[in-house]
C-alpha cells in the first residue's frame, strides 16, 4: 500500500493570524478578564485570592437575581409576543409601491432614528402625570400610575416604550421579506382561488421566515440586555428595586463594587443569551420545514 | 370549458396619445372551445398581457372579453374559472407535492374523495405519483414546474388553461417530454389550452392554431403550416423559420417582369402583381441553386457555408443583399467566393407590399 505524502506547509497559520489577533483583542481578552475577576476575590490591587466557583455558587443562590431574571424573561417574552405579530401586521398593511411606500417607510422608521437615551427622556416626560400626555391621561382615567414609584409600572412603561421604539424594526424587516415575494406567487394564488388567510399562511409567512428569524433574534438579544432606556427613565430604580437584569448587574458591579459576583453573573448572563439564541435559531430553522408526514421519521 | 371572445385594447399608461402607448392594439380574436392555441412573438409584443387579460389578472383598458357569450371583462380569475401556469415555478413551500396539487380544489371546497381521485390522476399523468408525500420545497426546478402544471390541470371544469412560457426553466430533453405530455393531456381532457412562448418550435409543435404577435397586435393567425408557407406579413416570414424568410426589395415593371437591382428575375406567371416596388420573400428551404446561368436566374456570391446538422446553410450575397439557402446534407457545396445562380421566383415565393402579403 502506498500513500502519497503531501508536503506539510504551515504557512496558512500566518494568514489567519490577523483574524486571531483581532478576535483576541475584541472578544477573547476582555472576556478572559471577566473570567479572571469571577474566580478571584480581589481585596486590593496586589492582594487577590483565588476562590474557585464560590462567586458562581453565591450568585446562583441570590433570590433577588432570580426574581430579576424571571422579570427579564417575562419582559423579553412579552416584547417578542407583541412586537413580532404587530410588526408583521404593520408590514402587511403598508403600501407596496408608489410615493406612498417611501413616505410610509420614512414615517415608520422615525422612531428607530432616535438615540436610546433620548427615547428614555421622551418617555420620562410622556409618562409624567403632571405634564406628560400619557401619564396625565392615565391619571385622569383614575389610575394610580407612577413609573418612578412603582416597579411594576416602570416595567410596563419600559415594555410600552420598547414596543413603540422597536416594532418598526420588525415591520421594516417583514416588509423587506414581503417585497421580495415575486408577483407570480400572488397571481398563482389568485388563480388557485386562495383566500387572504391562505395567501398569508402559505405564501407570505413562509417567505418571511428568514427575516422573522433575524427579527426574533435581534429583538430577543436587545430586549434581554435592555439598559439605557430604563436607566434614563427611572435612574436605575425605582428606589432600590431593579426590574431589569442589566440594572441589577450594574448595581452590583459599580454601585456595590462586588466585582467577583458581578463578573460571575456577567458570564452567566452571557451564556443565557447565547443559549437562548442557539435554541431559538435552531427551532426557527426547523419549524415549518418538516415533511408533513412527520410520522415516518 | 368555454369559447373565449376578445374584443379589446389595452394600455398600461393612463392617457393614450399614440399607438406606442398600447400594450395591445385593438383586436378581435376568438379562442374556440377545446382548441390548443399558441401566442408566439418576441419579448414585449404583448403576448403575456393578452394572457393576463384572459385570466383576469389584468383588466383591459378598452373593450370586453366574453366567455361563452357572457361578458366577463371585470370578473376575477376565480369567477372566470381559469387556470394559469407561470414562467417560473410557483409552489407552496410548506406543503407536500400532493397538498400543492390539491390546493386549488381545497380552496373550492371540493369533497375530499374527489380531490384524492383528481390529484391521483394528474400526478400519474405527470409522473409525480411517487413523490406525493414529499415536501415540494426540496425538489428540482423541473419537478417544481410539473407541480405548477399539475395545479393548472387538476380542476376538471376549467374554462381554459393558460401557460406563460412554462418550459423556460426546464432542461431541453425534458422539454420535449413535457410538451408531449401537454399534448396528450389536451387530447385526454379536451381542455382549451392557450400557450405563450417566444420559441417557435414550441409553438409549432404544441398548437393547432398559432397567433403570431408583434408590437401589440396579432399579425397572423393560422396553422403552423400556413405560417410557414404563406406568411401574411414580412414579420411572420422573418420570425418563423430558422433562419427566417429571405426578404429582398424588388421592382415590378409594367410589362409584368420583376427586377432586383437592375437584374431581371423573370415573370411571376402565377400571380397578378401590381406594378411598383415590392418585397420578395422566399424561405431558405425553397431557394434553389440553378444549374448554370439561365434566363431567369441571378448570380450570387457564396460568402459562407455552414453545416447545421440536418443540412448545409449557404450565405450568399445577391446584389447588395444577404440571402440564405439550404442545401441537403449530402450535396456538394460550392466553394466560398464562388458564383452561383439563384432561381428566386417559384411556387413558394411570396410577395409583399408595405409588409403585407399581396400574393
Amino acid at each position: 500500500m502506498s500513500t502519497i505524502v503531501k508536503p506539510v506547509n504551515q504557512k496558512a497559520w500566518w494568514l489567519i493570524l490577523p483574524v486571531i489577533l483581532c478576535v483576541a483583542f475584541s472578544a477573547i481578552i476582555p472576556l478572559m478578564t471577566v473570567v479572571n475577576y469571577s474566580v478571584q476575590d480581589i481585596i486590593s490591587p496586589d492582594n487577590a485570592v483565588f476562590v474557585g466557583t464560590e462567586w458562581f455558587a453565591s450568585i446562583m443562590r441570590d433570590e433577588d437575581l432570580h426574581a430579576a431574571l424571571w422579570r427579564q424573561l417575562l419582559f423579553s417574552g412579552a416584547v417578542l409576543c407583541i412586537e413580532i405579530p404587530l410588526g408583521v401586521a404593520l408590514a402587511l398593511s403598508m403600501p407596496s409601491r408608489s410615493w406612498r411606500a417611501s413616505a410610509v417607510l420614512v414615517i415608520v422608521s422615525l422612531s428607530l432614528l432616535i438615540p436610546w437615551n433620548v427615547v428614555g427622556t421622551i418617555w420620562q416626560i410622556f409618562g409624567r402625570t403632571d405634564i406628560g400626555l400619557f401619564g396625565w391621561t392615565l391619571a385622569r382615567l383614575g389610575l394610580d400610575y407612577s413609573y418612578v414609584g412603582n416597579p411594576v409600572h416602570a416595567w410596563l412603561t419600559v415594555l410600552l416604550m420598547d414596543v413603540w421604539h422597536w416594532t418598526p424594526l420588525v415591520a421594516l424587516l417583514a416588509y423587506a421579506g414581503l417585497q421580495s415575494i415575486p408577483e407570480a406567487y400572488y397571481q398563482a394564488a389568485s388563480i388557485d382561488g386562495a383566500s387572504k388567510w391562505a395567501v398569508f399562511r402559505y405564501i407570505q409567512l413562509p417567505k418571511m421566515r428568514g427575516v422573522l428569524m433575524i427579527a426574533v433574534l435581534l429583538r430577543f438579544m436587545d430586549s434581554f440586555m435592555i439598559y439605557t432606556e430604563p436607566f434614563v427613565l427611572t435612574g436605575g430604580g425605582p428606589g432600590n428595586s431593579t426590574p431589569f437584569l442589566s440594572q441589577y448587574l450594574t448595581q452590583k458591579a459599580i454601585g456595590q463594587f462586588d466585582m467577583g459576583p458581578a463578573a460571575a453573573f456577567s458570564l452567566i448572563y452571557f451564556l443565557i443569551i447565547l443559549m437562548f439564541c442557539f435554541v431559538l435559531y435552531n427551532w426557527m430553522l426547523r419549524v415549518g420545514t418538516r415533511d408533513s408526514g412527520a410520522s415516518h421519521d | 370549458m368555454a369559447r373565449i371572445d376578445l374584443q379589446l385594447a389595452h394600455s398600461y399608461a393612463r392617457t393614450v396619445r399614440s399607438d406606442a402607448d398600447y400594450a395591445l392594439l385593438p383586436l378581435d380574436i376568438v379562442f374556440e372551445d377545446g382548441g390548443a392555441y399558441a401566442l408566439l412573438g418576441p419579448s414585449g409584443c404583448g403576448k403575456t398581457t393578452m394572457l393576463n387579460i384572459i385570466s383576469g389578472l389584468v383588466t383591459p383598458s378598452h373593450g370586453s372579453i366574453r366567455f361563452d357569450g357572457v361578458d366577463r371583462t371585470r370578473a376575477t380569475p376565480q369567477e372566470r374559472n381559469i387556470a394559469q401556469v407561470f414562467q417560473f415555478p410557483v409552489i407552496y413551500d410548506t406543503m407536500t407535492v400532493g397538498e400543492n396539487l390539491a390546493f386549488p380544489l381545497r380552496n373550492r371546497k371540493e369533497p375530499e374523495d374527489r380531490i384524492r381521485e383528481r390529484v391521483g390522476r394528474i400526478a400519474e399523468m405527470l409522473d409525480l405519483s411517487g413523490q406525493l408525500d414529499q415536501r415540494a420545497a426540496n425538489l428540482a426546478a423541473d419537478a417544481k414546474q410539473k407541480i405548477s402544471l399539475g395545479r393548472g390541470l387538476v380542476r376538471a371544469d376549467v374554462s381554459a388553461v393558460l401557460f406563460d412560457e412554462p418550459l423556460t426553466v426546464i432542461d431541453p430533453h425534458l422539454k420535449w417530454e413535457l410538451r408531449r405530455k401537454l399534448k396528450q393531456i389536451h387530447h385526454e381532457l379536451g381542455l382549451t389550452l392557450i400557450y405563450v412562448t417566444h420559441d417557435q418550435v414550441e409553438a409549432m409543435t404544441f398548437a393547432d392554431q398559432v397567433l403570431v404577435m408583434a408590437r401589440g397586435r396579432v399579425v397572423q393567425q393560422g396553422t403552423p403550416e400556413e405560417l410557414f408557407e404563406r406568411p401574411s406579413h414580412t414579420f411572420v416570414g422573418h420570425f418563423i423559420g430558422s433562419p427566417g424568410m429571405n426578404l429582398l426589395p424588388v421592382e415590378m415593371r409594367e410589362d409584368g417582369s420583376m427586377w432586383l437591382d437592375g437584374q431581371r428575375l423573370g415573370r411571376p406567371e402565377t400571380h397578378q402583381l401590381p406594378a411598383g416596388p415590392l418585397t420578395l420573400g422566399i424561405r431558405p428551404e425553397y431557394l434553389h441553386l440553378a444549374f448554370g446561368s439561365g434566363p431567369d436566374t441571378v448570380p450570387a456570391t457564396v460568402s459562407q457555408v455552414r453545416h447545421v446538422g440536418t443540412g448545409q446553410l449557404l450565405s450568399v450575397r445577391v446584389g447588395g443583399h444577404e440571402a440564405k439557402a439550404y442545401l441537403p446534407a449530402d450535396a456538394v457545396p460550392p466553394a466560398e467566393g464562388a458564383v452561383v445562380h439563384l432561381a428566386l421566383i417559384g411556387p413558394h415565393t411570396c410577395y409583399y407590399r408595405n409588409e403585407e402579403l399581396v400574393a
